[in-house]
């Protein structure tokens, strides 16, 4: 176990004495430090400002924009403005607003760049602009892409989409449909258009893509439908398809070569993408790639999890199933893999191992470890070393009893049999349930608290498996899930963890799944929103709530802060009910069947009576 | 059949009882064993598949077996919408939901005309009405042999459709 003792360094060494004494001391100097304030980055020119070169990794100081969707590489979500305090935020209040129309999850975060905000919607998947040297003035420009409405079948969880990319002039993002675009940013008009997966096999795209050195990193959807996942990199200037790497089969299709060296043995031997699955399974096999992925500039290495292996029935799969249920890093130049971790050896519970992996350096030990975080589906809270993939710590953030941790010197996670399916019986009180004890929702750190913010559910689940027939383009499954709330009787959490000590510091509950993201700032506050539509504003030390506005609808969008051309901060977030836990009220569920929703139908009875539907972009500041 | 005393026996009634029902589900139990892979007369087989105990069970386990379940779960949607709910975004006559699944929706409904036969769609047809209550109680499906979901097909009261609430592109 790690010692003690939480400090958490700014990247670059050199700087890191002045930032200690600022996390001690709670001094302010001018700017506070900021995770993204350090680094090998180099300082934006101004053209770089004018958005006409590549982001730079890392920004000198915070320059008040936000220009990825977790804002830097690192998957933080921490922004370094600071006008917006505990002691004022209660005079928070709407600066505007804008309605989308859309009656369905919105789970994107508004991006800022140049005095220009950029917000992409669900399906259909529209794009808007908006001056905000002219707040309330309605979108500057809106791009309606049209993608097939078939695609609307295929997609398992609402017809989310989680957010945009910004790089030289162009907004990027993913369609429904399995497409990625760009569109001018100044305009509005569509630059390139790829086709990257087909929505009759049951590819879908939801995920945000990341742009690193000129390359746009994009993933699938579909692993309910019994697709073969895969990430992606297109040319960001024309869109053409650069390399991809899949996340089953062979090693020359999942780009493993020499350079290849997981930290356990388990990991290590040729074509395991096929031998660790029944004959041809993997060609089913899911491990799609739909989360957010992270970038460390100076190891040159990209990091995402795959998610869940295909049919969610294990018995029809019995192996590890690899590549599924873990963490690659790669090379962004021809998409090597350098080494993977499995969160969840042949999962038996749909626990994807999607969740973000976000990148910091803590002292463990006495050493400072650059490190990768991850709360994962399974309940564990991972700290691995982001060089060579050794599992440093893994503690339980929420209920669990399919697990017993990880065992620390194989690196494989210990499995409680008694909880494990079996075809043709029900088996009860598996917890975390199938959304796992977090799903989707990104979390944020805080250079300034050195405390991680998860926003996460405390659900337990009835499982049944079944025989499934794959059929493209329909789910498959095999499986009759049944949620309910876990010990407490409440089915979410924002939990403030500690990842040195390993440890959660404070927790507020909600009644439903916590399924926005969390965005820390460096007033030392925490906002979330919660399904029944509230806002919040945290103080980031006790979890104390200081402020909160009722948006309408469920809020399970990622929040987002900036400087405004008018110099104040603001803070903007979706609001918009739906995602897969929000189904119930996003697709007119009926409740009545337990399973509605692929299990949410008997934990979400009340949702439709607490908020109703429709998607809104809320932008607030100090009054 | 009376006894003495002019009173009807127990067991007599019993008897007559037994018979009228047992003569009243005569058809309930009709098994068509080698349907015609297209039915001649369509309108027919939906019509037969409606009072059919064995086709209602036979569309629950077809309805399970081609995946339905994914997308509209076990009648409360997932996917799909809801289906025994009052809402019928194409209608809930059993012409229909045959042409629904047959040729598929615009918004996601995959066709299955080249995965069934004719008399197959026509048990799902029937087993998917019983999920809002539009078939007899007679005829729908009292059990579940997986998870036990919610109430029973045959327990669940009609729900009067609302008609398309959605307009047909």
């Amino acid at each position: 176990m790690p010692k003690r003792g939480a400090l958490v360094r700014i990247r670059q060494p050199t700087r890191a004495p002045i930032a200690l004494l600022a996390l001690l001391f709670g001094c302010r100097q001018g700017h506070p430090p900021d995770a993204s304030s350090a680094g090998p980055g180099a300082s934006p020119s101004a053209a770089e400002a004018a958005g006409a070169a590549e982001l730079p990794a890392e920004l000198p100081t915070d320059d008040g924009q936000w220009r990825m969707v977790a804002k830097d590489y690192e998957n933080r979500r921490f922004s370094g403005l600071d006008q917006i305090t505990a002691s004022n935020v209660a005079g928070l209040k709407v600066a505007w607003s804008f309605s989308t129309g859309i009656p369905k999850g919105h789970e994107a975060p508004p991006l800022v760049e140049n005095d220009t905000m950029y917000v992409v919607t669900p399906f259909p998947n529209d794009a808007y602009a908006f001056d905000l040297r002219q707040p309330g003035s309605g979108p500057k420009w809106r791009y309606r892409p049209g993608p097939s409405a078939a695609a609307q079948g295929v997609a398992c969880c609402d017809v989310v989409n989680r957010g945009a990319a910004l790089w030289r002039g162009k907004l990027i993002y993913n369609l429904l449909d399995a497409h990625t675009v760009a569109v001018d940013t100044a305009t509005g008009a569509e630059a390139w258009r790829t086709k990257l997966g087909d929505i009759n096999r049951g590819e879908s795209m939801t995920m945000a893509p990341l742009v690193v050195k000129g390359r746009v990193l994009v993933g699938n959807s579909g692993g309910e439908f019994g697709v073969r996942g895969w990430l992606t990199a297109l040319d960001a200037a024309t869109g053409a398809i650069d390399w991809r790497a899949y996340s089953t089969g062979s090693d020359a299709d999942c780009r493993i070569g020499p350079e290849f060296l997981p930290f356990y043995p388990q990991d290590r031997g040729t074509d395991l993408g096929i031998h660790s699955w029944p004959p041809d399974k993997w060609k089913l096999g899911g491990a799609t790639v739909w989360g957010f992925i992270s970038y460390d500039p100076a190891l040159d290495l990209l990091y995402y999890g795959t998610a869940n292996p295909g049919v969610w029935n294990p018995d029809m799969r019995p192996g590890d199933n690899k590549w599924a249920a873990g963490v690659f890093a790669r090379r962004p130049d021809g998409g090597h893999a350098v080494w993977y971790y499995q969160f969840s050896p042949h999962d038996l519970y749909d626990h994807d191992g999607i969740n973000e992996n976000v990148l910091v350096d803590l002292q463990l030990g006495g050493r400072w470890r650059k490190v990768l975080a991850h709360a994962d589906r399974n309940g564990n809270f991972y700290v691995i070393d982001r060089e060579r993939g050794e599992v440093l710590s893994a503690t339980a953030f929420g209920a669990v009893n399919s697990n017993h941790g990880v065992d620390l010197r194989t690196g494989r996670l210990i499995e409680a049999g008694e909880k494990k399916p079996q075809q043709g019986r029900v088996v009860r009180e598996v917890c975390p349930a199938a959304p796992g004890a977090k799903d989707w929702q990104p979390m944020a750190f805080s250079p300034k608290t050195g405390w991680f913010y998860i926003p996460h559910n405390n659900l337990c689940e009835d499982v049944e498996t079944t025989e499934a027939s794959y059929i493209a383009g329909t789910p498959y499954v095999g499986a009759n899930v049944r949620y309910h709330a876990g010990p407490g009787g409440h089915r979410g959490v924002l939990t403030a963890w500690d990842p040195v000590a390993a440890r959660a510091v404070w927790r507020v509950q909600e009644k439903f799944p916590a399924w926005s993201g969390a965005l820390a700032t460096a007033g030392g506050l925490v906002f979330y929103g919660n399904m029944e539509g509230w806002f919040k504003a945290l103080d980031a030390k006790t979890g104390k709530l200081l402020w909160q506005f009722q948006t309408g609808s469920g809020v399970i969008g990622q929040p987002i802060s900036y400087r405004g051309p008018d110099g104040k901060q603001y803070v903007a977030v979706f609001s918009g009910v739906g995602g897969w836990a929000g189904s119930v009220v996003s697709a007119d569920l009926d409740t009545r069947d337990d399973t509605a929703g692929n299990g949410w139908g008997a934990t979400m009875k009340e949702l439709p009576a607490r908020t109703g539907k429709g998607g809104t972009l809320f932008v607030f500041t100090l009054s | 059949v009376t006894g003495r005393g002019g009173i009807p026996s127990l067991s007599a009634v019993a008897a007559l009882v037994l018979i009228a029902s047992s003569a009243a589900g005569c058809g309930r139990e009709t098994r068509n064993l080698h349907p015609a892979p297209a039915a001649s007369d369509v309108n027919a087989t939906l019509a037969d598949a409606q009072e059919n105990a064995y086709a209602m069970n036979e569309g629950k386990r077809l309805y399970d077996a081609f995946n339905c379940t994914g997308c509209h779960a076990h009648g409360g949607g997932a996917i799909g919408p809801a289906l025994m709910d009052t809402s019928w975004i194409y209608g809930s006559k059993p012409d229909e939901v045959f042409a629904t699944i047959v040729a598929g929706r615009p918004n996601g409904m995959p066709a299955f005309r080249a995965r069934l036969v004719d008399a197959q769609i026509a048990q799902l047809v029937a087993y998917v009405r019983s999920m809002s209550g539009l078939t007899s109680r007679k005829w729908a499906p009292g059990r579940n042999d997986s998870l036990q979901i919610g109430p029973a097909e045959n327990t669940r009261d009609r729900q009067p459709p609302r008609g398309p609430e959605v307009l047909r592109p």
